[in-house]
């Protein structure tokens, strides 16, 4: 039987921890792509080879000497129901790629759902740690620490020059992709945030949108990620996204000060109207729950609204997202239907907060 | 502005096309945009990485198709797999493997657009890449050597010669 704990809750365990500059920045996340000598990367494996893959992998958590790592969860793919998967690739535990095109794809995760390692992904195999605020560099430590117990035991694809290969040209070298989730509503708010953004895609780091489509960002929520694999060493990536980051902190909490001085009552009046429509309104769409969501943390951060914690914030996020909605709910909606859920939802999130 | 597709929907799609050079803007609604299949950043089907990687390596196919130093890329195949380079230039994703060793230094120019670089200097798998270790290990000693001499420093750069050498007869047994 598949395990469905991770889809009953929209809150990860790791989550109810809060992690250093949690204000501004909500989560990292380290992910690391490897593939296996002697078989064709999953875009070309024959079911048989997949299934080896998933064979060869699958063991290396469970072996006695890697018990120091804890329970880990298997979950195949093939075995649960669309809407359970909606539902990981909401909460980030898998990719949409593992969820909707992998053959014999599966994934495993970690008690407290830090930690998940999918297998038969765009690469053989992809190991990923999430943490709280920003943790970037204790992410990539496990991480590594958890690629080595999988070197031991299987033969990485490897390459003198060219590094670990991988089947996408853009993650050759380290594999290494690291992220860094930021708020920042108040570079927003103050028209800096695209200068601000395109300086940070100019020294090898990229920007994107969460939840939103495309490049906009629903609630204000920008991921910086290292864009080159290849030439540099994990240190360097790690380090260069460190010091980025911490840059936009700064740059964010000169902008949130700045506003509180220059228009507090206003800055002070969206945030409490965002909250009394959250925690009243009947109809709520995706794009306004975001933005008000948005309002409210900041609300939070600020010390305007009391009530809601951040992990609070974060469940909503996460449970307002049409996946974890139906989930919830229980049965398909249309978006209409959604967005009365997602209205109550909040309404009882917030009054219980 | 108007859909110059169907001339009803005000345009809110703006965008410009540059293909060898050749310049074209449209201006569309988003209705039109999706029945045309044409690239709306973000939604799926659309624009996405593998599609913007092809590109570079078109590009890269059309400039360098004359040299002669080179195998012409159309005949390029990985003997592991079977993926011609012509496949990988259209979908962006290597097969398996050995495509980094048959398509060789082709790839070089794709690596340098992408990353910047065309080596890798981070991690090595501890086991199977002991090699590579003990070579970066001797590139460091003998750079430190070189420093020695130049500051006179005979008895430290005898004993990193030393070490030189014991580290490369291992090279060599390995």
């Amino acid at each position: 039987m598949p395990n469905l704990r991770f889809t009953e809750k929209a809150l990860s365990e790791w989550m109810l921890g809060t992690g250093s500059d949690s204000d501004i920045v909500i989560s990292s996340r380290v992910r690391i792509a490897r593939n296996l000598q002697h078989l064709p990367f999953p875009l070309l494996a024959t079911r048989q080879q997949s299934e080896e893959v998933l064979n060869l992998l699958a063991k290396v958590p469970e072996d006695q000497d890697n018990k120091s790592l804890g329970t880990f969860y298997t979950i195949e793919l093939d075995e649960i129901e669309p809407i359970d998967k909606k539902v990981l690739v909401e909460k980030h535990l898998i990719s949409p790629s593992l969820a909707n095109e992998s053959q014999n794809g599966a994934v495993m995760i970690s008690e407290d759902e830090s930690i998940s390692i999918m297998i038969n992904e765009e690469d053989h195999l992809r190991i990923q740690c999430l943490y709280p605020g920003f943790q970037v560099r204790e992410a990539w430590e496990k991480a590594t620490s958890i690629d080595d117990l999988f070197e031991a035991e299987v033969d990485y694809a490897f390459d003198d020059k060219r590094g670990y290969l991988t089947s996408c040209p853009t993650n050759v070298g380290t594999g290494l992709r690291a992220s860094v989730m930021m708020h920042l509503p108040a570079l927003v708010m103050t028209q800096q945030i695209n200068r601000i953004l395109s300086a940070v895609s100019q020294v090898g780091l990229t920007v994107r949108g969460i939840y939103g489509e495309g490049s906009e960002a629903v609630g204000n929520l920008f991921q910086i990620s290292n864009q080159i694999t290849l030439g540099q060493s994990e240190n360097e990536i790690i380090d260069n996204l460190h010091s980025v980051v911490l840059q936009i902190i700064e740059h964010e909490k000169n902008a949130r000060t700045r506003l509180m001085n220059d228009s507090r009552l206003r800055i002070t009046d969206r945030i409490k109207r965002s909250y009394g429509i959250l925690s009243y309104a009947e109809v709520m769409d995706s794009k306004e729950a975001g933005q008000r969501l948005s309002d409210v943390r900041l609300g939070v951060d600020l010390g305007i609204v009391e009530g809601p914690s951040i992990p609070v914030m974060n469940e909503l996020n996460v449970m307002t997202q049409p996946g974890f909605l139906q989930k919830k709910f229980g049965h398909d909606m249309n978006s209409e239907e959604r967005d009365i859920y997602r209205a109550r939802l909040i309404r009882e999130t917030l009054a219980k907060a | 502005m108007l859909c110059q597709e169907c001339g009803k929907r005000p345009a809110t799609l703006h965008f410009t096309k540059i293909v060898n050079g050749e310049k074209n803007e449209f201006h569309i609604c988003e209705t039109c945009a999706r029945e045309k299949g044409e690239m709306i950043p973000g939604t799926s089907g659309g624009f996405s990485i593998h599609s913007l990687l092809s590109g570079l390596l078109d590009f890269e196919t059309a400039g360098k198709g004359t040299a002669s130093s080179v195998k012409a890329p159309q005949s390029l195949r990985c003997e592991e797999c079977g993926m011609t380079y012509s496949q990988f230039s259209k979908i962006g994703r290597f097969g398996c493997s050995s495509c980094y060793k048959y398509f060789g230094d082709r790839l070089d120019p794709l690596f340098k657009r992408v990353h910047g670089n065309t080596v890798h200097v981070g991690k090595v798998p501890k086991r199977s890449g002991g090699r590579i270790q003990l070579k970066r290990k001797i590139d460091d000693l003998k750079l430190e050597l070189q420093q020695r001499i130049q500051q006179e420093e005979f008895e430290e750069a005898a004993q990193l010669r030393d070490q030189i050498r014991t580290l490369e007869k291992e090279m060599a047994g390995q």
